[in-house]
């Protein structure tokens, strides 16, 4: 074992939940400072960056409900990504499945007959069913073909934002939309209910937190939230214990991007009332989803506060293109150094500093 | 109709000059077990490096060397956190794409819109040079002992390493080489076959770089072949606008991507593929 001082580096296989918090705000604070370097470069003085984002956020009243807001799909494209993660399929499309979701709601919204009740609870079916067949070619082709799914996943994710793009010029160009590329608006009926003074849909925002505390609940004590773990895990166990992986992998993959089609669907019917451009429907919210889970370490529990943190990221980018005069892509440089320190450091999960001075040789086990 | 098609050749050959520069650079990099998914982040720092240095300087070449710079520095942190850290490879390239994407569209906010003074004509030296390279590199790959460290070290790096090769060192240098060629086949989009900068002008060929890498079967040979393919069907999508819709043909390459992973998947087990590739490797451990 190496010593460090007076200290022991040793190494633990099961990191304690204080010492995975400890780290990940280390490394989202070390992505902070870097993100801090590149104000600099731009001439802005860091300190004073961060003091009028938190000014433009937590602190202005108007603006924190944004944070919310922007947590929202985010929580539900997180959640699936934790369980496609657990199960060890590297889903990289949510942002596709997201898309999928809201044109399927788009479709329900303007071009079926179903009456006002029951017309938000139908969106939200079919968004969730077109998010989950958006996912199911990859995972078949996956299962099936081994196809490598992170490839494939983001193709699909291409395939989608075009598909949007001529839908919105092509066969749903709204009547009313004159010369703009995007669908008629929504009736009122097929529009969710906002926070007053806000932008929060809370009915997605409701559905989120439930879902996050189903799937807790759920991996942690229903059988296939067993399944899910050990094949994740260890695939050659699950094999000797009769875990059948197609079935696992298939049903963990309709949830994870029936989930992200959920955000979509809260994004047409919460906030824009219209299928409009790829690029205004989702802000990379599928791309960001993938920190959300990441950060979350498997607990869909602990999504929910690392979708808040991201939320409070992409509310940041607001801040900065108007009081900064940013453009919004600083919010992938953000993402991006995140993703980086996040990893970067979890090799740090698997030691601890033991305080043994004066060099004097302690016995373990897994030395 | 010849002239038709003399045209479109010499098209589709200037847009599978990038993919066909990035694809050779990922092919070296799995060789050596390391996938890099951030080849569009390292396009685009290229891209925005050879316009900006063309730009003041005057000269594309600097530009082109600007890219590699560029691209050779941005591999050489995925070469970090996935090699020496033994971070997860999938994670570190998509974190890889998601910062130059953002720092190219911060840093070159300025740029956009004005169009660049010297250019490179688009099918230039660097055409001819990518297929010169790619014929070079599977000769150095498979006939010399270069080749056979690297490809040893992709399929088997705890053999290689008894041998005695410096496992992060062979690589390092194979990200690093492949983060270079990245970057000049972004340079290529900004100063030859759009010479101009626009924010996300890489649009997606970087993904392809690296599916085309799985349909060559790792070998630098059959990348200009699909290289070639990747890049008619690009052009295609230009071509056929006045009958078919736009948007279904600016899918194409994405779906076809697709098509040809599930048609060539059997060659994932069979051959090409290292059979190291994405593992991270401890020396000593295990």
């Amino acid at each position: 074992m190496k010593r460090l001082g007076p200290f022991r580096v040793e190494r633990v296989l099961v990191p304690s939940g204080a010492w995975v918090l400890t780290v990940s705000l280390g490394a989202v604070a070390a992505a902070l400072v870097a993100a801090g370097m590149i104000f600099w470069a731009f001439g802005i003085n860091p300190l004073r960056a961060y003091a009028m984002i938190f000014a433009g956020t937590l602190a202005d009243r108007r603006a924190a409900p944004e944070i919310l807001r922007q947590a929202t799909p985010l929580l539900l494209g997180g959640l699936g990504l934790v369980l496609a993660f657990r199960a060890q399929f590297w889903n990289i499309g949510a942002e596709g499945q997201l898309l999928a979701g809201a044109v399927a709601a788009t479709g329900v919204a303007l071009f079926t007959p179903i009456p006002a009740p029951w017309l938000l609870p139908a969106m939200f079916v079919a968004g969730f069913l077109g998010g989950a067949l958006w996912g199911m070619l990859p995972t078949l082709l996956r299962l099936k073909l081994e196809v490598n799914e992170v490839v494939s996943t983001l193709m699909m994710n291409y395939v989608a934002l075009f598909s949007v793009e001529w839908l919105i010029h092509g066969p749903w160009k709204g009547k009313t939309a004159f010369g703009f590329a995007y669908t008629d608006t929504f009736p009122e009926a097929a529009r969710l209910a906002l926070i007053p003074g806000t932008r929060v849909h809370w009915p997605t925002l409701v559905l989120g937190i439930a879902l996050a505390g189903a799937l807790a609940f759920f991996l942690g004590r229903a059988r296939l939230g067993f399944e899910i773990r050990v094949l994740g895990e260890n695939p050659v166990a699950a094999r000797y214990a009769g875990i059948d992986p197609v079935r696992t992998i298939l049903l963990a993959m309709v949830f994870s991007a029936g989930a992200a089609g959920l955000a979509g669907v809260g994004e047409v019917a919460g906030i824009h009332h219209k299928l409009l451009a790829p690029g205004q429907v989702s802000l990379g919210y599928g791309y960001a989803a993938i920190i959300v889970a990441w950060l979350a370490r498997g607990s869909p529990l602990a999504a929910i506060i690392t979708a808040l943190f991201l939320g409070l990221i992409y509310s940041s980018g607001d801040v900065m293109k108007v009081t900064l005069q940013m453009p919004f892509r600083v919010t992938d440089v953000f993402n991006g150094l995140i993703l980086f320190f996040l990893i970067g450091s979890e090799r740090l999960l698997n030691y601890r500093l033991r305080w043994a001075p004066g060099g004097r040789p302690v016995e373990t086990a897994d030395a | 109709m010849l002239e038709w098609v003399l045209t479109a050749i010499v098209r589709a050959l200037a847009v599978s000059t990038p993919l066909l520069w990035a694809s050779l650079g990922e092919i070296y990099a799995e060789r050596s077990g390391v996938i890099n998914l951030g080849v569009e982040g390292m396009m685009i720092l290229g891209a925005l490096s050879a316009f900006v240095v063309a730009q003041v300087t005057g000269y594309p070449v600097a530009g082109l060397l600007a890219a590699a710079a560029a691209g050779g520095l941005a591999a050489l942190l995925h070469a970090f956190v996935s090699v020496t850290l033994r971070a997860n490879q999938y994670v570190s390239g998509l974190a890889l794409t998601m910062l130059g994407l953002g720092l190219a569209g911060v840093l070159g906010r300025g740029w956009e819109g004005t169009p660049l003074l010297n250019t490179l004509p688009e099918i230039s030296w660097l055409t001819y040079m990518g297929l010169l390279l790619a014929a070079g590199l599977w000769l150095v790959l498979h006939h010399t002992r270069m080749g056979m460290v690297i490809r040893s070290t992709g399929e088997s790096p705890a053999a290689a390493d008894a041998l005695g090769v410096n496992v992060y060192l062979v690589r390092y240098l194979c990200v690093v080489f492949g983060g270079v060629l990245a970057g000049v086949a972004g340079g290529f989009l900004s100063v030859a076959y759009r010479p101009s900068w626009t924010e996300g002008m890489t649009a997606g060929l970087g993904w392809i770089a690296i599916a085309i890498t799985i349909f060559a079967g790792w070998d630098p040979l059959r990348a200009v072949a699909g290289a070639f393919l990747f890049g008619a069907l690009f052009h295609l999508s230009f071509r056929l606008q006045a009958w078919i819709q736009p948007e279904a043909l600016r899918m194409m390459p994405f779906a076809f991507t697709i098509l040809v992973l599930a048609a060539t998947a059997g060659r994932r087990r069979g051959q090409g593929a290292p059979e190291a590739l994405g593992l991270p490797y401890a020396s000593g451990e295990r």
